[in-house]
Parts: C-alpha cells; structure tokens; sequence
C-alpha cells in the first residue's frame, strides 16, 4: 500500500470552525489570491497548465485548456461553479463547499481573475441547505474582507460571485443544462459541437463561460500558493494532484478520502483508507467512478486511480474498455448484494432523473427500469437479457467505454452502462432471478 | 486519387460551397447547411420526427441520426438535423451506415414503447410520419411487455385544440411553433423524463389566433382540431390547391373535400408568402361554406317575402330593375357595393357589367373602410418580402394580427429573429407594439402630423407623440432609403383622408420607400386592379387614362367619376340612387356609419344582393342572387403585394348558385348586351389583353409549376427572368377545365421561355389597331386634409378597429369560430377611466348625439390618454350606431352608468 497522504484540499475539513474567515484567515487563507493578483492572468494560466489538473466534476478534461479558450475570445466572460454534486454516491464537493467555503471562493476568484471575468455563479445543488448557508455567509465575509467585490483586495479588479441553488433536476448537474438552468430556462442539455460550440465558448448567456467543478477550484489556492509544478509532482501520468474520493457500501469505514492520484489503487482505498469490506465479507463488485460508471469485480482491485489507468483496464463492458473515475465515488458491494436490485436501483434513479429531451433516454430508462424490476421480482423470461443488451445498445451503440451514444447527454447511456455491467458481470444471477421466479438473494 | 479530384472540385464549384459525400454520392451544398438538407440535395431522405424546416433544428428526437465518418474505430453518430456541413464530410445514412440504422431503428421502437397504437381511430393514421416510418421500416411485432403509459385523453389545450398526451411524442413542434413563429409561448414542456408532457400553463389556454397551425406540424394525432376532429379519413380526402381569401395576405392553401364538403384547409408552404403558416380563421372559417344557411337559390321579393323562383325569374327582374333605375332616372342612379369577396374574373365581370353596360362609375368594392384606389394602386408597392427584409418598416395602419394575420407573422419574424425595425404610428397599441423599435402614438386622425415629424418637418405639432418616441424613430427610419411603408385604415372612427395624407406625407419625404397595402377585405387588391372603384379602370388606370382604350374595347365607359361607397349611401339616403346593387356585401353590419346604411338601403328604389350567405343587408333586397363560394369555382385571386395565384375549385356550388362572373354575364344578356365571355378563361384572356397591369400573365404563366405561389402584378420586364421561373406542369395541381389542356405546357426552362417569348410577339402583334395601352396610374397627393375639431376636455377621441373574431358573417357562420368573437369592450388609459370611476374595469355609457352605448371597460395603459378603443363590429348595437360617416373624427362622452 504505497498512501502518502498529502493534504492539498482538506486541511481544514477537520476543523468545527473551518468554514469562518477567522479560521480561514489564520490558517493561510486568502494569501494565494493576494499573489495572483500580482500576477499577469497568462502567469496564472501557467501555472494551472503546469500543475496539469483534470476536472474533478467527472469528465476530467484539463482546466487550463478550457481557460485558454474562454480567454481568448472578446469579452465578456463568465465563470460557474458547478456545484450541483448529483451523483448519488457522491459527496465530496458538498464536504469542501459546507467545511471550507472561503477556499472555494478563493479560488473563484483566482480563476476568474485569470480568465477576466468580473460575475461568477455558483448553481449550488438546492438540496445543500447547510452548504447555502455557509458559502453565503461566507460570501458575505469575503465581500466584507475585500476578498470578493469591488477592487479586491486593493486591486483593479472587481468580482460579484452570485449563489444560485438548484431545484432538484439532477440533470441540471450537466454542464450545459446546468447553464439552461442558470438562464432561468428548462433543464435541457445542449448539443455540443465541439470545439466551437462549448460552454468555454458559448455558455451562460451565450458568452464564453469557463465552468469548473467545486473541488477543482478549491485546488486552486494551493496551486499558486506551491506551484503548478509541485502539483504535478504529485500523482503520475496525464493524472496530477490528489483527489477526493466519496467510499460508500459495504465498507468498514465509508467517507471522503483524498489521496495521491495514480499511486493509489481501488485495494488501497479500500482496504488501507475504508479498512476493508464490511465485517471481513467477500468484495462481489465496486462502482468504481459514481453510479453512470462501467463496473469493476475484485479483478479490477490493483487498478490504480488515475484517468487513463482505469480507463484502459480490461473492463467489463461487452464492446471493451475499462471504466471512469467519474465523479470520484466509489461504492462497495460484498457478496450478500443483489446484483439486479442495484442495477434496477440505478436504473429507477436515472429513468426518474432524465429530462425527457432525447427519445432514447426518456423512453430507454424508464423501460430498463420496468424490464430489470420485472426480472428481480421474478416475472422475466430468458429472452429479455439479450432483449436488455440490444436495447442498451440503441443507447450507447457498442457497449463499451467510452460509448458512442444516440443521445445528447450522458445521462441516457449511463442507465445503459449499469444494467450492462451487471447483466455482464453476473449473467447467472440474472437467469437465477427468471428460473426461481424471485430473488435469490431474499 | 480522391484529394486530387476533390481538389479539381473544389475549384469548379460555386462560391459559398462545400463538398460532401452523402451515401458515397458527392455532392455541393451551401456552406452552413444541415446535414439533413445536404442529404435531401443528394436524393437521400433521412427520417425525423422533430425537425421542420421552418423552425429552429432542436436535435431531441434523435430519429435523423447519421453516422459521420471520424478517426478509425470511433463511430460517430450525429443528429442530421442539427448538425451542419463541413467541407470534406462523409455522412453515412440508414442506407450505408448500418449502426444509423440501427440507432434509428432503436429510436423508433423507443417511440413506439408508450405510444398508444391507437391507429384505427386516430385522425392522423393514414398520414402520420410516425405510423409511416413504422410500416416501413418497424418490426411488425414489439419485443416489450411493459404497460405503456396513461394520461387523461383529449385535454383541451383551447377552444380549438385538443391534446391528446399518449399519442405525443415530445417533439417540441407545436412548442417551438408557439414560441419561435407566433410570440405566443403559451404551451410548453411540463414534468420530465417519461412523464415529460406538453401542456399548458396552470389557467391559461393555448389561446394564439395561430393555434391550428401546431396540428398541422404534429407529427402524430396528438393534437387534433375540434373542426377536423373525427369528421374524415385522410385517405378518403381529396385536395386542391389555392389561395385562402379569409384576408388579402393571401395565403397558399390545400383544399380538402370529402363527399363534396369541405372538411380542411392545409397551409401550402409558399416562400414569399405564408411560409406553411395559416391563422385560425383563414384555416377554420371553411365552416362557413359548409353552412346549411347558404343561398342555393334566386330570390325575389313579392310583398314583403323573398320568395324562391328560377334564375330566368330572378335575372328578368334584376334586368328590370336595374334597367329601368337607368334608363328613367340615369346611369348615375345605379351603383354598385362590393366585390371584395369575388375572384378577379368575377370583379371584372362586374366592373365591365357596371362601366361599361349599366354606365355607372359608382362602384366601390371598398365599404368606407379602406384607401382611395388611387393611393393603393399608384404608390410605389412593396412585397411581404421586401418589407421583411427592409432595415426598417413603417406601420401606419391597422392592426396586422387581428386583420393580416399572416402579415403580422412575417413582420414579427423578421423583427425578432431578423435585422428588420419596425416603426409603428398608431392611435392605439396593436399586436406589434411589443415588437416596435419606436411607436409613435398619435392622437386619432393625426396620423400625418406624425408622419411629418417623423420625416423631420417642424415639431410644434407631433399630432400627440412625445418627441423621444420621434428622436427614437427618427433613428431608425434614418433618411428613408429602402424603408417600406405599411399603410392602411388604423381606425374606422376617422375619415380616409389623415391616413392618405400621412401617406402622401411619407412618399414626398421618401422617395426611395415603397407601400405595402394593408388592407383586409379578401380579394380587394383584384377588385380594385379589376376597376371595382369610383374613378379607375381594370389595370390600374385612371378613368381619364382609360377612357380611349375601354371605349374601344367596350363601346362605353363612365363620363365622369362616380362616388363611393359612403357617397352611394348618401346619394339613396336622399333618393337620387334607384339602382343597387349589393356585390357580397352588408353595408348595415361592415359599413362604419351604420345609420347612413340604414338610411341608403331604405333610399335606394330597388336593390340587388348577390351573395352567398343571408346577410342582414340581403333581406332587405328585391332580388337575390345565389353566388358560389370560396372552393366552388376556379379563378384567380390578387393579394396586398399584388401577387396574383390561383383559386381551386374543389366542390360544387349548393342549389343552383352561379359564379359571379356569370351571374354579371348573364345579367348583361337580360340588359341586352355581351359581355364577351363564356368560360372563365375567356374572361382572363381579356384580362390578360385590356388591363394594362396584367399584360403577359396567360394562362401558361399563371399554370406554371414554379410560379405556384402566384406572379407579381405587373410582370417583370425581363421576360427571360420569368421564364427561367417556369417550371413542370404542377403534379396535381388543379387546371380548370376551360383552360388550355396542361400538354401544351413547356416542361423546360428553355422551352417555356420560347413559349412566354411567342406569346408575348403574338400578342404584340394581336393587339388592336387604335388607341395606345394607357399607362398605370402613379399617386399624386391630395391636398391637405381639413382640420380637425377641437376635443373638449370631457370627451375621449374613438378608436375603432377591427379583430380577427367578430360578427362578420363568415367568423358567424362557423360553429367553431362564432363563439370566439369578443363582447363589445371600451379599451382607454386608466387615467380617463378612473375620472368615470372605471379605473379598475366595469361598465360605462358611452355617448355621441347618435347614440348611446353601455359596455365594459379593459383600462390599458398603453392606450394613450384622451383616446378610447371599441372593436368593429362586435354585435349590434355597437361601434358603428356612434360613427358619423361624414365626421373626420368621433368625440364620445363616457360616464358612469350609476
């Protein structure tokens, strides 16, 4: 187990009065955003080049090239925070927003005074009663210290951040339904043509918008404050830093991890972070990267967490692949779990969450959901497996990861992408549910 | 090999050009161009669903995905409908690509997972893209079990449209329809995922005048209308193409029949014009041809009933009348009212029987609600086209949603999603108003202050408009260049004469603008080119310009210039008109004065209506005669642009009813004279040789396939440039039977060009020996109008103007309309109403020496402050018992009714 535990993002989670400016404040805070205010924005740029961060959000697409679209094009610019953390399983963002909103603002600000944007949004997930109270009242302080509003902190630049929540849409989790959402229009995803119709260059209100993910910003401060480079001396690869990660299921020790990207595996997290499988069962399968991930078996356990590593494991999807690390939540499963009713369950949360837009996802989820329930409570015939691949597939044709798909989003596919990855993973506990007529694991 | 030949391509080809490879066919499109219409140039169809070439491309159906060709191994699927070219595309389609196919095969099972399969009872089955993409590509059997979903079905959505929630598909149509093309965004998405439905907001029908339209685009029967609803099966229609004369924008329209009824209207999508789209009235009021009420027989008075007799009966004593009103009291006895309602051939068969037989010039197919024909036929005239693509468009007029509907449509388009700015004068908010860059809000009948201010003439008189709305409008009209004017009556309470100086006003100051005519009254651009107007001749001539050519073609005309309609009124309300005749009009329910109305009727010795439905004016008649309505005969129609299309013919006249033109034949037979035809394209023909605005549109022009959506009056010089419009015999298009047989047609651009060209030196050569073709007419202002009185500090100035409902006979005479027509409402600023204590709504009387009225209020602030609004005929009594015809404007007294 090779965990060296540096503490980039969670130096004051731990704190009771972390999320104040006076703790804030006597623990460094608010320092970073003094130096980059000395810098030039391409300065600043640099460094966020150098320390090579992948977005945190899910897609880890690297920061510095989505900054460097937005800064090029004509003003004005925007910046939004995506912090609608949706995915269940996932909690991570909410940690970081409700235990240390003054290094989220902080490194607001750092961003958009690299990118010259002079409004920031927040789309805060509206079920974060705590979170909203907190980042306002922290908001306040900022305004009050200097660090937000007008000439921050003596500088030329003026910055208003806007704390918008959401209402409930998991799909306003999406990027670009994210930015419908914040125009005060329906949740319904954009199509993207990329790389000249992106939110970097057509976002909020049509203008260049760079929206980042609640913990990638939250890197920010440290990464001025050390260096992009010493960010990147940590973890391997094309994956720099550290990240958190969301450990849930049956685990002895479920919580937030962060660790060093690539030089820790799903074994470490596990079995050295989350101290093994619950009351020392046997592991059946993790969902390795939130619940729109491909899923992985106890094979997959030494597979280091970084981008490209899980991506290019021999995974489980029938057209090949390995998996994401997605939204950095991992959940496990030992042996006593039905394989179908997670799937059904996943199922049942996406068909509920879907936007109704695209033809395969509004239909397609809500009926793997009925298929998948019908075959756990043990109404399936032995012809509606492949009849699950084959509709899967007009979703995510192929079935592999990633997957080209026949929708705009990602939401439809990722339905897909579970019912597959157990119907793959555990064909004969599907056929038990059809031959017993009822669930085995009853 | 292949970057050698694309390269060669790619110098050949036109400018603004991409290649692409569809289905391995390569083909030039024009850069920026969907995929799906790429595909459609290289003769591939690619199914959808949500797509619509009018409305703007949302990608949600996913039915029209492609596989565009991308790094190897990666398969890329794509949304052809959104997507646009790149030079050097591969697109593989259903045909090549077999993961498109799949993909679009697995949407249409998805489609198919909750849609109720209804068919049989479905009004859409037989032509539903759904049910059509179903057959042939689906499986016949479905693999799923699941229960589809269940809603409540039909729900209202308005008085009109009913939505059935199983049957939609969530194509966003009918929404995107709403929103996008008729501002009305009334409908919308409501929930999500599988129980994502289109719905209206909570206490707010769908209620648009552009409702019909979102079924004709719905893809499946989710939305039907209550007049089409369950009355036929799509394939026991018949159809035939024409023109819509509900108003005179002139819209392109499918005719459907069943069993020799009327069952629909479709709206044909023509480019210059309707663009697909249709109002609710122009859609719906076929109700009224249906009418068990039509006149299937001539009646004539004895005593105090019309009793039925035959035509021979009928005509004798119409001939009788008439003749006798002439002969004893003299040709300036008898006048004709009306003419708006008949097709071109029937308005010249009338103008000839009138000017020519009956040697009356007192002919007015206007009612007192419209433009001197000099003004609409002299002014340098615009298209719908022009003033869309115009940087600026003055509307001095009425209002274009409640009359041009259509109009309105374009105009709003091209001011919200164009470069157009519209500038409206108006005593009164109209439906553009939100749209306007500047309204410049005059008081009533000071339309022409207005115009000089903002033409930059002294500002000591504005005519009420603030000077920052005239700043504002001032920089957008800017000198004037390429500015297209809309003009037309914006008020019935006033005289003619504010709005024609205004013009005059405008036209002096803008030598580079050009007029649209606004005016509504169905085919009242044909009547007048057809000489239906005191004072003009067919062809937009002037009775002077005129006189030596008609005399020689007809052996008569008019010595001197006759009255209009108020004038005609006048003239029987003191016994010195003994002839009239009623041409499908009513003046005691469309004449602004309705007293003078009763009065001229009552005047008039002996009266002739010839009409199709009982109206109040018919009743008092002596004779009437039985006309064939919209969809019974064939003929041409002019719309406001001077576009000139064709009328079908789908269905058989009730009873005995004849074609106007006919009817005028006939009647001039019983008079003693011929008019000179006996077929509908024989009337034409000399149309086509007389009227100077006419000349060149032959048959061959008007039956060309290309020219569908009508040719502008007068023809281009080019003759070259129309002949390369001229295209195939229309497939299905209907040639009436007297017209020249379709074979003769050229079926090439080169040869039809031959043919126009022939025709054109055959003609030249034809035309007869003795005076010159006059020319047509150009404008020359009148002097300035008188001035107004002034208004005393209790009164409020009226403004009348008309809205898409009311009681006019046809909105009457169908079931399905009827209801919609507003009660009489006073609309007026807060201000003014609050001193009768109605500031918050409530009943007023309202009071001129004629008469008194009690109605409801709808305080507007937009209204400007001294003026109020009351709709035309909106019931009896109502706006036309207040309007003294000979008043330049109306002062009403409104005070409380306690």
């Amino acid at each position: 187990m090779a965990m060296t535990e540096p503490r980039l993002i969670t130096t004051r989670v731990g704190d009771p009065e972390g999320h104040t400016l006076e703790r804030y404040l006597a623990t460094g805070g608010y320092t970073a955003l003094r130096t980059a205010l000395g810098m030039s924005p391409d300065e600043i740029h640099a460094q966020v080049k150098a320390s090579g961060i992948l977005g945190r959000g899910g897609a880890e697409f690297p920061a510095h090239i989505k900054w460097r679209t937005t800064m090029d094009l004509p003003q004005p610019h925007y910046l939004v925070v995506n912090a609608d953390e949706g995915e269940p399983s996932t909690f991570k963002d909410h940690m970081l927003i409700e235990r240390d909103p003054h290094q989220l603002i902080e490194g607001m600000a750092i961003a958009a005074f690299a990118v010259q944007a002079h409004v920031a949004f927040v789309y805060l997930r509206g079920e974060f009663a705590l979170g909203f109270e907190r980042l306002q009242t922290a908001l306040n302080e900022a305004y009050e210290h200097g660090a937000v509003g007008r000439n921050i902190l003596g500088s030329d630049f003026s910055l208003d951040i806007v704390l918008h929540p959401g209402a409930g849409a998991y799909i306003c989790g999406e990027e670009t339904a994210l930015l419908e959402s914040l125009e005060g229009k329906r949740g319904f995803p954009r199509i993207k043509i990329v790389p000249t119709v992106v939110p970097a260059t057509i976002g909020v209100y049509s203008k260049p918008t760079v929206l980042n993910n609640v913990e990638t910003l939250s890197n920010l401060p440290w990464i001025i404050a050390n260096g992009g480079d010493a960010f990147a001396g940590l973890g391997e690869n094309i994956s720099t830093g550290t990240r958190l990660f969301s450990l849930s299921g049956h685990v002895e020790k479920p919580g937030n991890y962060e660790v060093e990207m690539v030089k820790t595996t799903y074994r470490d997290l596990i079995d050295g972070y989350g101290g093994g499988v619950l009351g020392g069962r046997q592991l059946k399968f993790i969902i390795p990267g939130g619940v729109s991930s491909a899923w992985f078996g106890p094979q997959h356990l030494d597979v280091p967490l970084g981008r490209q590593e899980v991506g290019a494991a021999d995974g489980v999807m029938p057209g090949g692949g390995g998996t994401m690390l997605g939204s950095g939540s991992v959940i496990v499963a030992d042996d006593t779990t039905c394989p179908v009713r997670i799937a059904w369950r996943i199922a049942k949360f996406f068909a509920h969450e879907s936007c109704g837009q695209c033809t395969p996802c509004r239909e397609g989820t809500g009926w793997l959901e009925k298929a998948v329930w019908r075959i756990e409570n043990g109404d399936g015939r032995p012809a509606d497996l492949d009849l699950l691949l084959d509709v899967s597939d007009n979703i995510a044709p192929g079935l592999s990861w990633p997957y080209p798909m026949t929708t705009i989003c990602f939401l439809g596919p990722s339905s897909a992408v579970a019912v597959v990855s157990a119907l793959s993973m555990f064909r004969d506990d599907f056929e038990a549910h059809i031959e017993l007529g009822r669930c085995p694991h009853d | 090999m292949t970057d050698t030949a694309s390269t060669s391509h790619a110098i050949d080809r036109a400018p603004g050009c991409v290649t692409v490879t569809v289905d391995g066919r390569t083909v030039d499109v024009p850069e920026g161009e969907l995929m799906i219409q790429a595909a459609e140039r290289a003769g591939v169809y690619i199914p959808r669903f949500c797509y619509h070439p009018r409305l703007a491309p949302v990608g949600m159906c996913r039915m029209c995905l492609v596989q565009v060709q991308g790094p190897p191994g990666r398969l890329i699927l794509e949304p052809s409908c959104f997507k646009k070219v790149a030079d050097g595309m591969v697109i593989m389609t259903q045909n090549t690509s077999p993961a498109a196919k799949k993909a679009q095969e697995g949407v249409l099972e998805f489609l198919l997972l909750n849609h109720p399969l209804d068919c049989p009872v479905c009004d859409r089955g037989g032509e539903c893209p759904l049910q059509d993409q179903t057959m042939a590509h689906g499986p016949g059997e479905t693999r799923m079990v699941e229960e589809k979903r269940h809603w409540e079905k039909p729900i209202p959505l308005s008085d009109l449209v009913l939505l059935d929630r199983e049957r939609c598909i969530q194509c966003a149509r009918c929404t995107r329809f709403a929103e996008e093309i008729a501002g009305d965004p009334l409908i919308d998405f409501v929930e999500r995922g599988g129980h994502t439905e289109v719905n209206t907001f909570p206490g707010e029908p769908f209620a648009s005048y552009f409702s019909g339209n979102t079924v004709q685009i719905c893809p499946v029967g989710a939305l039907t209308a209550t007049p089409y609803r369950f009355k036929a099966r799509p394939w026991d229609l018949e159809q035939v193409e024409s023109t819509c004369t509900s108003c005179a924008v002139g819209c392109r329209i499918a005719v459907q029949s069943s069993t020799n009824r009327l069952t629909r209207y479709l709206g044909l999508d023509s480019d210059p014009v309707n663009q697909g789209w249709l109002c609710d009235k122009g859609r719906f009021d076929f109700e009224s041809v249906n009418h068990e009420a039509r006149l299937a027989s001539p009646l004539v008075r004895k005593g105090d009933q019309l009793v039925e007799v035959g035509w021979a009966e009928a005509l004798d004593a119409a001939a009788r009348g008439l003749g006798d009103a002439a002969s004893i009291h003299g040709a300036a006895a008898v006048a004709v009212i009306g003419g708006a309602r008949l097709a071109n051939e029937g308005a010249y068969a009338w103008a000839k029987l009138a000017k020519s037989v009956l040697g009356t010039d007192s002919v007015d197919a206007q009612l007192g609600d419209g433009l001197p024909a000099e003004l609409v036929l002299g002014l340098p005239r615009a298209t719908i086209d022009d003033a869309c693509a115009a940087s600026a468009v003055v509307l001095l007029g009425p209002d274009l949603k409640e009359e041009l509907p259509v109009l309105y449509l374009r105009l709003r388009s091209a001011a919200v999603h164009g470069d157009t700015r519209l500038v409206e004068l108006t005593p009164a908010p109209t439906g553009l108003t939100r749209y306007a860059a500047a309204t410049l809000g005059h008081r009533p009948g000071e339309a022409a202050a207005a115009a000089r201010a903002l033409t930059g003439g002294p500002a000591d008189d504005t005519g009420g408009v603030a000077a920052d709305a005239v700043e504002r409008a001032r920089g957008v009209v800017g000198s004037g260049d390429g500015v297209v004017v809309v003009i037309g009556r914006s008020s019935l309470a006033e005289s003619a004469d504010g709005v024609a100086e205004a013009a005059a006003v405008l036209a002096a100051a803008w030598p580079g603008a050009k007029f649209l005519p606004a005016l509504r009254r169905a085919n009242v651009h044909g009547a007048l080119d057809m000489g239906l107007a005191p004072g003009v001749l067919p062809g937009r001539v002037t009775l002077d310009d005129g006189r030596d050519w008609y005399t020689a073609a007809w052996g008569k005309v008019p010595a001197a210039r006759g009255h209009d309609t108020a004038g005609i009124l006048t003239e029987a309300a003191e016994g010195r008109i003994q002839g009239l005749v009623l041409l499908g009009a009513d003046p005691l329910a469309d004449f602004p004065d309705r007293e003078l109305a009763r009065r001229g009727l009552a005047g008039a010795g002996f009266v002739v209506t010839v009409d199709t439905l009982p109206t109040e004016s018919a009743r008092t008649a002596d004779v009437v005669l039985p006309a064939a309505m919209f969809a019974e005969t064939a003929g041409t129609t002019t719309n406001l642009e001077g576009r000139v299309s064709r009328l079908g013919q789908k269905i058989t006249p009730p009873g005995v009813a004849w074609p106007d033109w006919m009817i005028a034949s006939e009647l001039a037979a019983r008079l003693g004279a011929d008019l000179g035809f006996s077929t509908l394209t024989e009337v034409w023909d000399e149309i086509e040789r007389l009227a100077p605005s006419h000349a060149g549109i032959t048959p061959t022009v008007l039956g060309a396939a290309r020219l569908r959506d009508g040719v502008l009056a007068p023809l281009p010089d080019e003759l070259p440039v129309l002949a390369e419009h001229l295209g195939d015999v229309t497939q299905g298009f209907d040639i009436p039977q007297d017209t020249e047989p379709a074979a003769v047609l050229p079926d090439s651009a080169e040869e039809s060009q031959q043919v126009a060209g022939a025709e054109a030196e055959a003609e030249a050569e034809a035309a007869p020996v003795g005076p010159a073709r006059p020319a047509t007419l150009t404008y020359t202002a009148p002097p300035a109008a008188a001035k107004l009185p002034p208004r005393d500090a209790y009164a409020l100035r009226l403004v009348v103007s008309r809205t898409m409902y009311d009681h006019g006979t046809l909105v009457q005479h169908s079931p399905s309309l009827a209801g919609l027509a507003p009660g009489l409402l006073l609309r007026a600023n807060p201000y003014d109403l609050d001193r009768v204590g109605a500031g918050k709504g409530g009943q007023v009387q309202v009071r001129t020496t004629r008469a008194s009225l009690v109605v409801e209020t709808a305080p507007d602030p937009g209204m400007p402050r001294g003026s109020a609004w009351l709709a035309f005929n909106a019931g009896t009594p109502g706006a036309a018992d207040l309007i003294d015809a000979t008043a330049t404007v109306i002062d009403v007294r409104v005070e409380s009714t306690s």
